[in-house]
């Protein structure tokens, strides 16, 4: 594992922090310049955690928060590799999800949406990458929901993913779609990102290969973080 | 055309959204038993070196409205300046400290606060030391893409006058909005730090 500073971030493929047709980001978008700071150990390093952390249905959506019975909505797999941006596996990852149900409720005290709970459906669910980079989650297909952006929005149906990797510099939360969902493409969070490139990486294919036959359909979601430099310091190649 | 770099692109950056604390603090949400505690709630154990210190703030949008769904993260290095990385290359972090905290705010009021301890200095690229400081990260509905900054000490003036990075800030009328103040707080020595998204008090944000 090498441990150098990170490849510098393309802001310019991120969505930019002002974006007013998401409402939201109005005033909660910074006004002035952000202030380029080379990596440090500070931005360099990151926290670990490790498999010993999770428990047996820490992936498993169908099962973590079952109580009387299944979910009830579509079976599908998750799956993928985390890769940095020389296309290097990244393992050790952790990936954290968070997603509504089959109806698109979330289980949360400020949601009022009409649609209701799934009493046996949490919607959180976590993992680490394996030495491949690899990783896999089990749950059911989210809804799509309405919300009050414009008067009559709705989000494509999205698993949020929140990654670590192994400097604090590649922290990222992301949200993947689903192959075909016509609401993507009417999506005011969805275009915050400025370049169609950018979104179609954001889209999971139906994955035929990985489906559980006679249980569970499955997407592939590839995730990619920043690269890094292999020198961890350029004039002290002896450490500190 | 000339020869593709053949790399890829970094996965874009989408809002955390106003139901983050559903996968990243659960617990804290009300969805027991999936998880024995939230990740980040807990930063050392009762060996853990150093000073016992507490960070207490919020976060405000332009409209000067403090935020009730944002998430905070902080990253710091132990009481000896190290951090609990296998990038560490300068000796072994403090076993009994994680180094990471995770606060989702409190639902009424969007305070934060960290129970930690005050971090030693950290060498810059060149070598000289960083004035002790703790890295933040920021997501909220509304934020397209996590904001970082860093948090300095009040009280920790001659090393944060020298600080590579705070000393080469052009407006110098910025600097303060990345120090906060210390105060004691029923014994505890607290620093004070509220963050400011948008407007005159803007705080400084890294693209790092």
């Amino acid at each position: 594992m090498s441990g150098g500073s990170f490849y510098q971030r393309d802001r310019s493929w991120h969505p930019p922090a002002y974006a007013p047709t998401y409402k939201t980001s109005v005033t909660r978008s910074p006004q002035k310049a952000l202030i380029a700071l080379d990596n440090t150990l500070s931005e360099m390093t990151g926290p670990v955690f490790g498999h010993d952390m999770l428990g047996p249905l820490d992936d498993d959506l169908i099962a973590n928060f079952a109580k009387d019975g299944d979910p009830i909505g579509q079976r599908i797999i998750v799956h993928g590799r985390v890769l940095d941006e020389d296309g290097r596996p990244v393992p050790g990852a952790l990936i954290e999800v968070w997603q509504a149900n089959a109806g698109g409720r979330y289980r949360h005290r400020k949601e009022t949406y009409l649609a209701p709970l799934d009493p046996n459906f949490g919607g959180c669910g976590r993992t680490i990458s394996a030495e491949d980079g690899s990783y896999r989650f089990r749950t059911i297909k989210p809804g799509p929901y309405p919300w009050p952006n414009g008067p009559n929005d709705w989000r494509p149906a999205h698993i949020h993913f929140s990654i670590f990797g192994h400097g604090f510099a590649q922290r990222l939360i992301t949200q993947m779609y689903f192959e075909g969902d016509p609401l993507i493409w009417l999506c005011p969070i969805v275009s915050t990102i400025p370049d169609k490139a950018a979104i179609e990486r954001l889209i999971a294919p139906l994955d035929m290969a990985n489906t559980v036959p006679m249980d569970a359909r499955a997407y592939k979601f590839d995730i990619v973080l920043r690269g890094r430099r292999s020198t961890l310091f350029e004039n002290r190649m002896e450490g500190n | 055309m000339v020869q593709s770099l053949d790399r890829l692109k970094e996965s874009a950056s989408q809002t955390a959204g106003p139901y983050v604390h559903i996968g990243c603090t659960p617990n804290f949400s009300g969805i027991e038993g999936v998880f024995p505690q939230d990740l980040g709630a807990s930063m050392l154990n009762a060996e853990a070196r150093g000073e016992r210190i507490r960070i207490v703030g919020r976060v405000f949008d332009g409209v000067g409205a403090a935020l009730k769904d944002a998430m905070v993260e902080i990253w710091q290095a132990d009481a000896d300046g190290l951090y609990p990385s296998p990038q560490e290359t300068r000796g072994t972090a403090d076993a009994n400290f994680s180094g990471f905290g995770r606060s989702a705010g409190d639902m009424a009021t969007g305070e934060f606060v960290f129970e930690t301890i005050k971090p030693g200095r950290v060498p810059f690229k060149d070598g000289r030391p960083q004035a002790p400081h703790v890295t933040l990260w920021i997501v909220a509905r509304g934020i397209n893409i996590g904001l970082h900054t860093r948090l300095y000490f009040g009280d920790e003036e001659a090393a944060n006058e020298a600080d590579p990075i705070l000393s080469r800030i052009e407006h110098r009328s910025r600097v303060s909005t990345l120090i906060a103040p210390k105060t004691l707080e029923g014994g505890v020595p607290t620093y004070r730090h509220d963050i400011f998204l948008q407007g005159e008090k803007e705080t400084i944000f890294f693209d790092i």
